[in-house]
């Protein structure tokens, strides 16, 4: 794994001229490997994690399993490529085992989630059947637990 | 009443820890960076944490074998056996320690008669000679030196070795240097503890933070597993300093002795701790393997900057403290670390805190995050440039 992979992934919140410093570079040139990462479609950007818990966000979340029949020489890939287009799908991934395909899909409120499923996805030739479970709570977001306060742990200052 | 006339001569005699000094000024310092501490940044995994979780409500809250658990000291008897090549008997070649400052305690009261000699490289952790003098021994340091890495040699032993001499200390990778000797130089060690009839207690602690080569335990080599007492815990690699779980393996002979040590004053380790490192030895590599890689980038990073602030600083092949040379200021370590603190708030332990050897050096720990270690860095270079331009 290049180096400057290894630091997104390590130290994520640092400016791109601390990470200049650690990886001996000019900030230049970091500036200019991140841009050919984006280039090369290897980062696809940076989004905050959010705890949106405690306040009135707005929007609902659900997981849908989706069964759809896959198609001489593309698979599932047409209809799946297809299904992620939607502004509504947040991911969307092929699975083994019951269903097909796992989709993760945000709404302003439970109805119009309700309306993407039945309208837009169910209706899509190909797809045979959808599961709808909707989220109700969060407790991990990308690494971040949400419950609880955290509690910074404490070490010594100095210790042998 | 004067209670002080009641303390024994022998404690009266221990010097206080130079670091116990250095604590009590950053202690009262709000909001410093602290390069100073022996401990990684990592909290425990939480797979090992919830093992220790799980034996308190499956009422795992009793003694165990003085000896330690049987399962733990079979898993143990494994790691070891892969990981240093060396293979000890469950049954009577290990003991369960609290912390490998225990197993150090044990080994030196149930060896030392008074007035044996024992050899320790220097710098070294705190511990070693207060071990050695509260077990009535005599400690005999040998020096190690930037130009070696700070590896130990055989011509600096055979300097130092008098007549006397019964046991050899070993802590490869060193705290607070971070050297360690390749495996020559092991065996060269090695051929001289035959030679001078030398029992080794090798504190292999940081013995999986080595970042170039391959470790090599002296107990692996031929002729000296017999008299090897190889001290080792969970503290480091697996981030379990506060749980004080620790282990010694040697001949059965030697464990027993220090059995005797350990049934009488510790009875036996706290078997949650026991618990949880079961897990950590059985499922805790992946973890433990990821840190270490963090580690040693990190390494690598506040190493150079040490060298570009214009501080000699050899790159530590083990542990995670890096040991600048920090006398180009034409300070003593313990003035310029008080001064970097109450300048930049930036705290990083004076070398002699760890013995003579130590003057002129300073310990940073880089077990800590980027954005710390980076700003740490400035302040030290800011601070190093603001020294200079006032002489």
């Amino acid at each position: 794994m290049k180096p400057i992979i290894k630091l997104l992934l390590e130290g994520g919140s640092l400016n791109t001229s601390q990470m200049a410093q650690v990886l001996k570079l000019s900030e230049a040139d970091v500036n200019r490997q991140i841009e050919e990462l984006k280039q090369q479609r290897v980062l696809l950007g940076f989004r905050p994690v959010l705890n949106l818990s405690h306040e009135d966000s707005g929007v609902v979340r659900a997981v849908i399993e989706v069964r759809i029949t896959p198609e001489r020489g593309g698979g599932f890939n047409r209809l799946a490529e297809r299904i992620s287009k939607f502004d509504e799908v947040e991911s969307c991934f092929l699975m083994s085992g019951g269903y097909d395909l796992l989709v993760f899909v945000s709404g302003a409120s439970l109805q119009k989630v309700a309306a993407f499923v039945s309208e837009k996805l169910s209706t899509i030739e190909g797809v045979l059947s959808t599961a709808t479970h909707f989220m109700l709570r969060s407790y991990k977001e990308h690494g971040f637990l949400l419950g609880g306060k955290v509690e910074e742990t404490e070490r010594l200052k100095v210790a042998p | 009443m004067d209670q002080s006339r009641y303390i024994a001569q022998h404690v009266v005699n221990l010097p206080k820890s130079g670091i116990r000094d250095f604590f009590d000024i950053v202690a009262k310092m709000k909001d410093a960076i602290s390069l100073g501490v022996g401990e990684p940044d990592f909290d425990t995994p939480w797979h090992i944490r919830e093992a220790g979780i799980y034996a308190i409500e499956k009422g795992k809250t009793h003694y165990t074998s003085n000896l330690g658990l049987i399962e733990l000291r079979r898993a143990i008897c494994d790691y070891v056996g892969k990981n240093f090549n060396v293979s000890y008997a469950p049954e009577n070649e290990v003991i369960i320690t609290v912390g490998v400052s225990e197993g150090l305690d044990l080994a030196c009261r149930a060896l030392i008669n008074p007035g044996d000699k024992v050899l320790y490289h220097q710098p070294c952790y705190v511990s070693y000679s207060p071990s050695i003098t509260l077990a009535h021994g005599i400690p005999v340091p040998v020096p190690t030196f930037a130009r070696d890495g700070f590896a130990l040699t055989v011509d600096a032993l055979r300097a130092a070795w008098q007549p006397g001499c019964k046991i050899l200390m070993l802590n490869l990778p060193c705290n607070p240097t971070g050297g360690t000797c390749d495996r020559a130089q092991v065996e060269a060690i090695a051929k001289f503890a035959v030679e001078k009839d030398l029992i080794v207690l090798s504190d292999e602690i940081y013995s999986e933070l080595t970042f170039e080569g391959v470790h090599t335990s002296i107990a692996s080599l031929p002729g000296m597993k017999e008299r090897t007492i190889f001290l080792h815990g969970f503290s480091k690699a697996f981030s379990m300093t506060g749980w004080r779980i620790g282990y010694a393996c040697g001949p059965a002979t030697l464990i027993e002795a220090m059995m005797k040590v350990h049934q009488y004053s510790m009875l036996c380790a706290s078997i949650i701790a026991q618990e949880a490192a079961i897990e950590a030895l059985v499922r805790g590599e992946d973890a433990m393997k990821k840190m270490r890689d963090q580690y040693h980038r990190r390494r690598d990073f506040i190493v150079r900057r040490f060298n570009e602030i214009g501080f000699k600083c050899h790159l530590p092949r083990g542990s995670f403290y890096a040991f600048p040379d920090i006398s180009k200021t034409g300070m003593n370590e313990k003035d310029f670390a008080i001064g970097l603190l109450q300048a930049t708030k930036v705290a990083i332990v004076p070398g002699t805190a760890f013995g003579d050897g130590g003057k002129g050096f300073c310990r940073a720990c880089f077990a800590t995050s980027y954005e710390q270690l980076i700003e740490a860095s400035n302040r030290i270079e800011q601070h190093v440039q603001s020294l200079g331009n006032k002489t």
